[in-house]
């Protein structure tokens, strides 16, 4: 029988896992009240759903729909002026959505609070590119790598890939190694799609040998000149003599004192 | 005043030197190799270290030229990805011939440790190249030393470029790779 591959999660595992392993986790605390926090969850209102404290930093989940209002507020009334991350993780094999996050700091207070969401495989949503500048690339490179369509952004493109690029390499159904287009993009670019037959395939295997390809290796002991035709027939192994030099012959003067 | 000693005995008596043009030529251009000044990660440091003055490129007759059509060697160095890949070899299709490649450090020869989907597996795969330099990073000496390969390499082949052979590398169809 065919090995089972699940098509949902292509990336490379770990060839062994120890059974009786417990994934660590951050413990979760409430937040208290009269704390910075509990003001941040007061201004947010209903559009707060599940909230909580990980290591000193607050996590609100929110619904996607509410992602502008909710980053306006935080913003504006609560004074979380930077942006500093803004992206998504893959859980569609989980449950066919993503979970977007924006990382947010108050530099008055030194808090930080993490904006969470779960969108939809397919759902597009709100650009708070308005409010933050630096979410103009955030959300470009969210776009390539994951392919989560940003409404009302003013240039999205891709950002890393190439603008013909196919498909989104962060996505867990993307390989490493990367898919039929990626292992031939640079020769259906520069050369056309002819060429593949002439320059072959890539060369995934780092330790590949080919005893047979006398340009690029030579055997020891059955060397033949660059090129030519491989031969089962031994050579001799000459040795030089300059290469073997014997450092120890002349005996130095601290020594001579010791004995 | 420089004093040029003439053998008389050896060149029948004239103040002359015999030679050939294709020693005459290769003369030239192996000592007057001019890379293009082109770096594409870390190895490129290791580069602009070998052109600075305590490794001295110059004193080679190795000059870094701003412009592909002025150079005639390219150095590949450092990781080539796959959206830089057309942009190189635009730049290699610029130089004028005589030219020639080395590839610097092991990302450009084989994409190193970046085994992935984005990164070129070998710059060979899009443009020939004359000379391989493994490291990571290869030090400014190791690359002195490949341009003294390249120069030996040149002094040998003919100065018809024509009847030098490109890299001819046999790939795995069987079918012979020629990339001009």
């Amino acid at each position: 029988m065919r090995k089972y591959v699940p098509k949902d999660n292509v990336q490379g595992k770990a060839y062994y896992t120890d059974r009786f392993h417990v994934v660590p986790s951050v413990p979760r605390e409430k937040v208290e009240a009269g704390s910075h926090f509990e003001e941040v969850l007061t201004a947010l209102g209903a559009d707060a759903k599940e909230n909580y404290i990980e290591i000193g930093q607050l996590v609100v989940h929110i619904n996607p729909e509410d992602n502008f209002k909710v980053m306006k507020t935080l913003k504006e009334t609560c004074g979380y002026t930077q942006c500093s991350e803004q992206s998504a993780v893959d859980y569609l094999a989980k449950d066919n959505a993503f979970e977007l996050f924006w990382q947010l700091l108050n530099v008055t207070v030194a808090k930080r609070v993490r904006v969470v969401c779960r969108l939809a495989n397919g759902a597009a949503i709100e650009s708070v590119q308005p409010l933050f500048r630096s979410a103009n690339f955030a959300e470009r490179e969210m776009f390539d790598m994951f392919g989560i369509k940003v409404n009302n952004h003013p240039y999205l493109k891709r950002i890393l890939m190439p603008d013909d690029w196919e498909g989104h390499p962060l996505l867990k159904t993307y390989p490493l190694h990367g898919d039929e287009f990626a292992s031939w993009y640079e020769v259906d670019k520069i050369f056309g799609k002819e060429y593949r037959d002439i320059i072959g395939p890539e060369n995934r295997d780092p330790a590949k040998v080919d005893v047979k390809d006398t340009k690029r290796f030579s055997r020891v002991g059955y060397e033949v000149p660059f090129g030519a035709e491989y031969s089962e027939e031994e050579q001799d192994i000459e040795y030089s003599e300059t290469v073997l030099v014997n450092y120890n012959k002349k005996e130095s003067k601290q020594l001579d004192e010791r004995r | 005043m420089a004093q040029h000693q003439v053998n008389y005995a050896s060149s029948a008596g004239l103040p002359i030197a015999l030679t050939s043009v294709d020693k005459l030529v290769n003369w030239g251009r192996s000592n007057s190799l001019w890379p293009l000044t082109y770096g594409l990660a870390c190895c490129a440091i290791e580069m602009m270290a070998s052109g600075a003055s305590r490794y001295d490129f110059d004193r080679m007759g190795t000059i870094f030229r701003a412009s592909p059509r002025q150079a005639d060697v390219m150095i590949l160095a450092g990781t080539l990805s796959k959206k830089h890949s057309e942009f190189a070899r635009r730049l290699y299709d610029q130089m004028t011939e005589p030219k020639w490649v080395i590839s610097m450090g092991s990302c450009a020869n084989t994409g190193g440790m970046f085994n992935t989907y984005a990164t070129v597996q070998g710059v060979d795969r899009i443009i020939p190249v004359d000379i391989y330099l493994p490291g990571c990073a290869p030090r400014p000496e190791t690359l002195q030393y490949a341009m003294m390969m390249l120069q030996k390499k040149i002094r040998r082949e003919s100065a018809d470029m024509k009847k030098n052979t490109k890299q001819d590398l046999t790939t795995q169809t069987g079918k012979r790779a020629r990339l001009i």
